[in-house]
């Protein structure tokens, strides 16, 4: 549905490379992630996909169509939300629904099925202007006016980013649902916990896909053990073992500790972890060994 | 089609929500008519002056009464020594003395020649150059008075008419001015920032990602300003006639049309400009800059064109105020028809050509 081939785009003049020589492909009714920091170039992607930047180098496809040359047969069969709230704030829901369906050559009433459990929530707010909606609720209005033309390729920009935790997991739901209904959709995102609800994901980091695969696969792919200490004061655990354990690579996840030991295999490394810590006087710490995240992942590439 | 007038819709409600933009838009027009016709008004109203009458006799109290009799001047109590004239000067409280030295009918009767000296506050050159004329008809008048009865041989006396604005009146001069420069605010102005802050907020970018043209957005944001601006030059026309008692003298239906022509050529410009900004605040202070000040500054409506140096008189040329300016005065003050003003028209026209060509060239369909 989406093919990308070698595509890069450079900034102002070749100083900036912000997509470098990217390639991969979404296949049709497939929930597509793009995941990476802040400034990993998928914007760009995104941007250069919805046909509204041109690549400096490589093709795209989407639907079948050049992003370069059919621009006007995508631009009528996709639908894309950007990064930003890009809606009329000082329209209502309602009138913002109703102008994206006009503009999209459709009415609200055509396509209302594919937009129905998306409305429903925002329904008792239809007079409600769109400036002053929370942001969970501007982000389904969003998808709602991306939807309503029945896209082919749905394209969501970081459509979670700045949302409460409780509104993007109903954001994720609706994606999934819309999955169902065949729609290929392509989302990204810097959230690596949103990862795991994507068929397949490519990471990304300055520019570059560091891997893609389905979320479980690049788990699998993990090398070697993973442990995780619980503790009070994670900041001197970390220092200690830099100090003691230099080949070891640690880093403080949430509540824990991650500690990669790099290739060191040893059925017995959650008691030595515990003897050396105790050794330093870290009491009542917990070790354990688990499975890595897709952030554990990533970090793992980025340190390779 | 019924894209388009969603669009023109969505664009009303943006306007009608905005309070302040509405504030500008429709009391901008209003602020500016009363402004300059009852406070910025450079016509002579009840001037203070005085009188320094060493003489006191026939002539001095004659001319001293038909000076009190007109209503450009409001004589002050009668003033005996210069020093307090000089003061009053200093002041501020007068603008204009008026001095006849002792003996000033028996010269005149015997020597035939007298002398009456005006000292005008000049520190205004406009308004003491207006009072000392008004004064010397006065004068001139009396002396046309006293030579009737002498035969003299020659006489050669000018008729004056002030054409097209007999009592001299400002507002003649200001109306198509304030016409062009709200005119120019409105068309240029806000749709250069309507436009841009489409861009600034994003919208632009889910727009260009649809099957609505990009040139249609444009052109569909033009239309509600094409529709205030002529609601505008309404309300200019209707106050100016009604408020000023400036009648139109020539065809309401060409002054439309004109109007009409002048708004397209600002909005070809606002259109232009936010093609060429990113920011609403770049596009506002473009326009300020690029287009009013031009505006104020060539249109001819604060400053006379003629009296300036001829490179700056070739740059009004490309000023389409004033061009707009000229076709104004022509229809409402002079009362003429196209045959006259079908040049000014087709500068105009040509200038609206260029803009919009330029335009569609550098349109962009993609983000840059």
């Amino acid at each position: 549905m989406v093919t990308v081939n070698n595509i890069t785009k450079t900034y102002n003049k070749g100083a900036v490379k912000a997509v470098d020589d990217v390639s991969f492909s979404v296949e049709k009714g497939e929930l597509f992630g793009v995941i990476g920091p802040d400034g990993a170039g998928k914007s760009s992607i995104f941007r250069i996909l919805t046909t509204l930047l041109l690549p400096d180098g490589g093709t795209a496809t989407v639907d079948g169509h050049d992003v370069v040359k059919d621009y006007r047969y995508i631009r009528n069969h996709v639908g894309y939300m950007p990064g930003r709230f890009s809606l009329y704030q000082d329209l209502t829901i309602e009138e913002n629904i109703q102008f994206f369906a006009t503009v999209f050559n459709t009415t609200v009433a055509e396509n209302h099925h594919l937009i129905e459990d998306i409305y429903i929530q925002l329904e008792p707010f239809k007079k409600r202007r769109a400036g002053k909606l929370s942001g969970g609720m501007k982000q389904k209005l969003a998808l709602c006016c991306a939807l309503i033309h029945k896209p082919t390729v749905l394209f969501l920009d970081e459509p979670t980013t700045g949302v409460d935790p409780v509104s993007r997991k109903e954001f994720w739901e609706m994606l999934k649902r819309l999955k169902q209904q065949g729609i290929t959709v392509l989302v990204s995102t810097p959230y690596m916990d949103e990862a795991t609800r994507c068929d397949r994901i490519a990471l990304m980091q300055h520019g570059k896909i560091l891997s893609i695969d389905s979320p479980q696969g690049i788990i699998r792919a993990y090398p070697g053990p993973l442990y995780a200490i619980k503790a009070t004061d994670k900041p001197r655990i970390t220092q200690a073992l830099a100090t003691h354990a230099p080949s070891f690579s640690s880093y403080i996840f949430g509540e824990y500790i991650h500690v990669d030991p790099q290739g060191v295999s040893s059925k017995y490394l959650t008691e030595e972890l515990t003897t050396l810590l105790a050794k330093e006087g870290f009491r009542e710490i917990e070790v354990m060994p688990i499975t890595p995240t897709i952030e554990d992942c990533f970090i793992k590439m980025l340190t390779k | 089609m019924r894209q388009f007038f969603t669009f023109v819709r969505k664009e009303c409600y943006h306007v009608l929500r905005d309070r302040r933009t509405l504030l500008i838009l429709f009391g901008m027009p209003l602020a500016q008519i009363l402004i300059f016709g009852f406070a910025l008004t450079n016509e002579v109203k009840n001037a203070r002056i005085v009188v320094v009458d060493h003489a006191k006799d026939n002539a001095s109290q004659r001319i001293i009464a038909q000076i009190a009799a007109s209503n450009y001047f409001e004589l002050g109590e009668d003033v005996m020594d210069r020093d307090r004239m000089e003061m009053a000067f200093r002041e501020g409280t007068v603008k204009l003395a008026v001095v006849f030295p002792a003996n000033f009918h028996n010269d005149l009767v015997h020597q035939n020649h007298a002398q009456i000296q005006v000292i005008a506050d000049a520190s205004d050159p406009n308004y003491a150059t207006t009072l000392t004329n008004y004064v010397s008809s006065i004068i001139r008048d009396y002396q046309t008075e006293l030579s009737e009865n002498a035969a003299l041989p020659y006489r050669i006396t000018p008729q004056i008419r002030m054409l097209y604005n007999p009592q001299l009146k400002g507002a003649p001069n200001f109306v198509p001015g304030v016409m062009a420069l709200v005119l120019m605010l409105v068309s240029v102005m806000m749709t250069a920032i309507a436009i841009v802050r489409e861009k600034e907020t994003g919208t632009m970018e889910v727009l260009l990602v649809s099957p609505f043209r990009p040139v249609w957005v444009i052109l569909s944001k033009a239309v509600p300003y094409l529709f205030l601006s002529l609601i505008n030059v309404l309300s200019i026309v209707l106050m100016s006639v009604f408020v000023l008692r400036l009648p139109v003298a020539g065809s309401w239906l060409l002054l439309f049309a004109e109007s009409t022509l002048f708004i397209i050529t600002c909005l070809t410009l606002g259109i232009f400009i936010s093609i060429k900004t990113k920011t609403q605040q770049v596009a506002m202070l473009v326009s300020l800059m690029g287009m009013m000040l031009p505006t104020v500054m060539f249109s001819g409506f604060m400053f006379p064109i003629e009296n300036m140096p001829v490179p700056l008189q070739v740059i009004s040329n490309i000023v389409p105020a004033k061009w707009f300016y000229i076709i104004v005065k022509s229809i409402m003050i002079k009362g003429m028809g196209f045959a006259e003003i079908w040049k000014e028209t087709l500068v105009l026209c040509g200038i609206t050509l260029f803009f919009f060509i330029v335009s569609l060239k550098s349109f962009k369909i993609r983000l840059e």
